[in-house]
């Protein structure tokens, strides 16, 4: 297995496709990181609520 | 043996807890798959003699769509498991494998785009691959909506097991449509039977991206069915003592 580009530069310029494959993969990137960073934002608002209905129904003397 | 286990798998406490365990093991099998298999097809895998570098795209392109039609199957099956055995968790993860699904099928169709550009000169195309692509697309959002459209959330899961079951129609003619409609979208470059039109060289990275997809699907969905979990019962003991012990 060889890396298959003559330098850094070559890489990221992929003979004139490197601006699709880079874009392509830099969507999908931020797509999936929106799938796993939603739900624990969802999650601290749920907890919160929680704490707040705990508060609410016995509060601290 | 017993049916407990098909009990136990309706309790969401029970999935919360056990998915407590599991997660951080598929988490990690998964990323280390996805780094080692983007690492190599975009570095190590040769150039493709026709496509040039653009078929590097292959790479996510290919797997998302794989889970983007697998995802359909599992959140239609979870739908019907909700009408047929009116079973809780079951409604909670089809409403969770609808905005996971639906993020792959657009992740499919614009890499799909951003591939077309330098390969085929245009972005966008009518070709029967593409259409009934948009068609699953849309069918996700429609779940996805139905979830809002109603006040009784056992009318809304009800609604939205529906729809998706009755959408599992696109699911084959999506499959069918690259040798049916042949158009623009090339055939399949991995096959069940028969030889695959790819060289293994190039198969082994793309396998290894596909079974990276398998593994961040099963986390994604699992991550947020218990998002979900958490929502639907927090009123319960198990959640306000899971809040409070942290």
């Amino acid at each position: 297995m060889t890396f298959q580009f003559n330098s850094l530069i070559d890489f990221l310029n992929m003979a004139g496709h490197g601006p699709y494959v880079w874009a392509s993969y830099a969507i999908t990137t931020i797509a999936l990181v929106t799938l796993v960073v939603y739900p624990l934002m969802q999650k601290k608002q749920i907890i919160a609520q929680i704490r707040r209905q705990q508060r609410i129904s016995n509060p601290p003397e | 043996m017993g049916w407990q286990w098909f009990h136990q798998l309706g309790s969401p406490r029970w999935f919360y807890e056990k998915t407590s365990r599991w997660m951080p093991w598929i988490g990690a099998i998964a990323l280390i798959l996805l780094v080692v298999g983007a690492v190599w097809g975009l570095a190590y895998a040769p150039v493709d003699a026709k496509q040039g570098n653009s078929y590097r795209i292959i790479y996510i392109h290919v797997p998302a769509a794989f889970l983007a039609l697998a995802g359909y199957y599992i959140m239609a099956i979870a739908g019907a498991v909700g009408i047929i055995w009116q079973m809780k968790l079951s409604y909670t993860v089809m409403r969770s494998a609808a905005p996971i699904g639906a993020t792959l099928t657009f992740i499919a169709l614009v890499t799909g785009a951003v591939w077309g550009k330098p390969t085929w000169g245009t972005w966008w195309v009518w070709d029967a691959r593409i259409t009934s692509m948009l068609i699953l697309f849309f069918l996700y959002l429609g779940v996805m909506a139905l979830q809002g459209a109603y006040q009784n959330q056992n009318t809304a899961n009800k609604a939205g097991a529906i729809l998706a079951l009755v959408g599992t129609i696109n699911i084959p003619i999506i499959y069918k449509s690259v040798d049916w409609w042949f158009t623009l979208h090339q055939p399949a470059t991995l096959k069940l039977t028969g030889e695959s039109s790819i060289d293994p060289s190039m198969a082994y990275p793309l396998l290894i991206m596909i079974a990276g997809f398998y593994g961040l699907y099963a986390w994604l969905l699992m991550h947020w069915t218990r998002m979900d979990i958490l929502h639907s019962e927090q009123k319960t003991a198990w959640v306000k003592a899971l809040v409070s012990s942290k």
